[in-house]
């Protein structure tokens, strides 16, 4: 029947391409994941990041087939995985909890995938000492799991995955339980793993850090949808959405209302004043409820009056700074500027970076300005803010 | 001087250290050593009325183990009726434990992974309230049920599986059914216990890579309960071995659980040496079962404990 063996190919994609179309999951009363829409190009390196709650988990193993969708249709290389066990698809899930098993040693966990498949002991033994080289952990292979490192036993998981030879590989934030050095460097090396392997890996994640130095591209969840799909660069950039600026990387939100709006420039009126940004590509109009997000290492401090022609100025109040290292976080309380009414309640709080040795203002309690271009800072309609 | 008794000392005081092995030493040598001590010594010599023991006829014999084998007659016939009573005990509470393994992995294995919160509480509670009841009345509850006019029957034969009722007495299948039912809370908790510690993500990442049900079951989820599956079938095999209540009431009457020939010897036969002897070879015997199946499934003595 050439109809039934015509290969994915035939309708142009490749092994490792993942469409998930208008996947909902539901539990009890609960909606998880609301009819998400995403394609996963084969061979790439796609990362879900979302606060915790916010479906990315449910999604991947929806993907991996632990939970059915009550609606929509995941397709892994042009074919519908509706009503395939995990047992029978073609992807491979890595476990928060790493799951090894405990009372094998490494090459036998490694091999695992390849023992209920009959493959005989020899065959296993060859195939999990060159994925132990792979990993970069020759010669563990008949070590325990529990006499090695976190950092090892991770790759033994990663291993084990890749042992069945999926087309996808699933990972469920595999790299929560180590400590800050050893999950920079497993990045580094998961990445060049996916790019030795090439095949799609799709990571989870509420590290936004993991997310970006990982991926070629992230979508961002949050309530069980996604709110934006792009490469790193263009979320930090260009996010789509007050949620997406306010849970990728740092930003300071001013909410307010918009006032005007010229050539690509919105001017808010907020709570300090009004202040001018570019619209970033979504359609603002006079009324509408905005916020206006601009990055601590937009922030130009000085003495009051100090910053010349600057698009938005406002003065400010030093609350506090800390040393990070590259650079100082000056912590602000800003006040209103002179033209804007007197601001009732609690005023933002604004976090400014000042790169390059301590900041050239006096320091706590001391008033001072601050000052950011229009082109630097960017009003998105109003809408909810990742917590914290 | 092992770690553990160190340990007391410095978290409990001296005192209280003292008092708590001592209680346990007592405990072990009182109602562990010294009647089993007493039963191989009362084993080991002629039964003789009271008046006698002592004097010159009281001495160390091993007349009582030879009779389990030889019979009264020592010309080289054997005990067939006592041997194949104690053959067929072994064999039936081999049975009984493997029959109580098969029933309680499965419960065991959802309420340890599946049924947690509400549900998981309520099976535990629908297994152990009927163990309220006395295990006679059990038992007696078990000898209606298979009657000849039970609801065994009435089943069988509603359904047309059978045109007459069936003895499932005579044929044991009370018996064996009253023996599993009995011991079945002493096989599903060590399994629960064991299961109950398995992180369930290694269930799933089995599945994930390929593995059916059933593999996933042999290669992860079993061995790693092995301890409990050998802490739960020692303690259903021994106490199977070495029942007595179920079955008095729910043997057939052509078929006699070999604790009932100690328990004749001791109380009708009048014969306490004879019945020590016979219990010793029971105990000893089983325990070297144990012992044996243990070292067949590679399970290590200080498992059994976990």
């Amino acid at each position: 029947m050439p109809e039934a063996a015509a290969s994915p190919a035939a309708d142009g994609l490749q092994a490792g391409a993942v469409e998930v179309d208008g996947v909902s999951v539901r539990f009890g009363d609960l909606l998880a994941v609301r009819e998400v829409r995403v394609d996963i190009a084969a061979g790439t390196f796609f990362s879900f990041l979302g606060p915790s709650g916010c479906g990315k988990t449910t999604l991947l193993r929806a993907i991996s087939g632990f939970v059915e969708p009550c609606a929509g249709d995941i397709r892994i290389g042009g074919r519908s995985m509706a009503g395939l066990g995990p047992n029978k698809r073609p992807t491979a899930l890595v476990f928060q909890s790493l799951a090894l098993f405990p009372l094998m040693p490494v090459w036998e966990n490694i091999a695992f995938s390849l023992a209920v498949r009959g493959v005989g002991r020899r065959a296993r033994r060859k195939r999990a000492d060159e994925l132990l080289e792979l990993a970069a952990l020759p010669g563990l292979g008949d070590r325990m799991c529990h006499e090695l490192s976190g950092g090892q036993r991770q790759r033994v998981a990663v291993a084990r995955a890749l042992a069945a030879a999926p087309e996808v590989l699933l990972l469920d934030e595999p790299l929560s339980a180590l400590d800050l050095k050893l999950r920079q460097h497993m990045r580094t090396e998961l990445r060049a793993i996916q790019q030795r392997v090439g095949i799609t890996f799709i990571y989870i994640t509420h590290d936004q850090g993991e997310a970006l130095a990982m991926s070629d591209q992230v979508a961002v969840m949050r309530d069980g949808a996604i709110e934006q799909v792009a490469d790193g660069n263009a979320l930090y950039d260009r996010p789509a959405s007050a949620f997406v600026a306010s849970f990728v990387g740092e930003n300071n939100a001013f909410p307010g209302r918009v006032s005007a709006v010229a050539a690509g420039q919105a001017t808010v009126a907020t709570e300090v004043g009004p202040l001018r940004a570019s619209c970033g590509g979504r359609a603002l109009r006079p009324g509408d409820e905005a916020v206006v997000f601009v990055r601590p290492e937009a922030l130009r401090l000085g003495p009051e009056g100090a910053l010349g022609e600057m698009d938005n100025q406002l003065a400010a109040t030093e609350k506090a700074r800390e040393f990070e290292g590259r650079f100082w976080h000056v912590f602000l309380d800003v006040e209103a500027s002179l033209d804007a009414k007197a601001g009732e309640g609690r005023r933002p709080a604004t976090a400014a970076q000042v790169h390059g040795g301590q900041p050239a203002v006096p320091g706590r309690g001391a008033r001072l300005a601050v000052g950011f271009s229009a082109d630097r800072a960017v009003a998105l309609p109003a809408g909810p803010l990742a917590a914290g | 001087m092992a770690r553990w008794p160190r340990a007391l000392f410095f978290r409990y005081g001296a005192g209280v250290g003292a008092t708590l092995l001592a209680l346990a030493g007592l405990w072990v040598l009182l109602l562990i050593l010294l009647p089993q001590l007493t039963m191989v010594d009362f084993s080991l010599r002629p039964n003789l009325p009271l008046a006698e023991r002592g004097g010159p006829l009281d001495g160390y014999t091993l007349e009582h183990y030879a009779y389990l084998v030889f019979g009264s007659g020592h010309s080289g016939t054997f005990n067939t009726v006592d041997l194949a009573v104690f053959g067929r005990t072994l064999l039936a509470a081999v049975c009984v434990t493997v029959a109580d393994l098969a029933i309680c992995y499965p419960i065991a294995y959802l309420l340890a992974q599946s049924a947690r919160g509400g549900w998981g509480r309520l099976m535990v509670l629908a297994l152990v309230v009927p163990f309220w009841i006395n295990e006679i009345l059990r038992a007696f509850a078990f000898r209606i049920l298979f009657g000849d006019s039970g609801v065994v029957n009435d089943l069988l034969l509603g359904l047309g599986l059978a045109q007459q009722p069936v003895d499932l007495i005579r044929a044991d299948v009370a018996l064996y059914g009253g023996l599993a039912y009995a011991f079945v809370l002493l096989m599903i908790f060590p399994l629960y216990n064991a299961l109950e510690s398995l992180d369930h993500s290694q269930v799933e990442a089995a599945r994930d890579m390929g593995a059916s049900v059933f593999a996933t079951h042999w290669r992860v989820v079993i061995p790693f309960a092995k301890p409990g599956i050998s802490a739960g079938c020692t303690m259903v095999f021994m106490l199977s071995a070495g029942a007595l209540a179920v079955p008095q009431i729910l043997g057939g009457p052509s078929s006699l659980w070999f604790t009932q020939l100690v328990y004749q010897w001791f109380n009708t036969g009048n014969n306490w040496p004879r019945g020590s002897a016979y219990a010793i070879v029971l105990l000893v015997s089983t325990v070297l079962l144990v012992l044996l199946a243990m070292r067949l499934f590679r399970v290590r003595l200080a498992q059994l404990g976990q």
